[in-house]
């Protein structure tokens, strides 16, 4: 298993997603072609209700715990209730571009 | 782990009202993601702290541990984990991060 499907079968286990979305975003950064180092994941989850940022982002780290020890680098989250994702429409922050510096 | 590292980590934090654990310098960041958090800060108008975790491994080794946050960079605001990039962009573009970071620099030590 893709460490991107490996990502997206914990999340689905961990939390009664209404919306998931991983995007590995590798090819955008100074590492070589077909890494799996760099995500970019979209969830809305009721779990979120009632729930500052910081601990939303504590618990996807704590599912994803084992990815994040290696090889996943980097991790854009983006964490939302039904409520929330309804208001924006959808629309979701870019990851910002890579600066050239190395995963290390 | 290390507790010399720790006791470096934790005075940092103290001392340091406003603290960016970052790659690179404000300048010169070398990551995207310590770029747009550095810009988001900046654009706050406030003076802050930074650590340059690249030239500080130790530091590097041990944060993730200590704060239980895996990533960086990260911000700390008056002794607390703000978050990583997602987290003070969002808030930056909602418009709490402004008045945090105003506090933090105009609150007595």
């Amino acid at each position: 298993m893709s460490v991107e499907q490996q990502i997206v079968s914990k999340l689905d286990a961990r939390f009664g997603l209404d919306h998931l979305d991983v995007v590995n975003e590798s090819g955008n950064h100074n590492v070589p072609a077909n890494s799996e180092t760099h995500f970019k994941v979209v969830m809305v989850a009721k779990e979120f209700e009632g729930k500052r940022l910081i601990a939303r982002h504590r618990m996807v780290h704590e599912v994803l715990a084992e990815e994040l020890q290696r090889p996943v680098h980097a991790l854009a989250l983006h964490t939302y209730t039904d409520a929330e994702w309804k208001d924006r429409f959808g629309d979701v922050p870019m990851s910002p571009p890579c600066v050239g510096g190395g995963s290390d | 782990m290390s507790e010399e590292v720790i006791d470096t980590i934790k005075e940092q934090i103290r001392e340091n009202p406003i603290l960016l654990y970052m790659k690179g310098s404000p300048n010169a960041p070398q990551c995207g993601f310590s770029a747009q958090t550095v810009q988001c800060l900046i654009a706050c108008g406030e003076r802050f702290a930074y650590v340059d975790i690249l030239s500080n491994p130790e530091i590097r080794a041990e944060l993730p541990g200590f704060a239980n946050w895996p990533t960086f960079p990260q911000l700390y605001v008056q002794g607390e984990l703000v978050g990583g990039c997602d987290i003070v962009t969002e808030m930056y573009a909602s418009g709490e991060l402004e008045p945090l970071i105003k506090e933090a620099a105009t609150s007595p030590e």
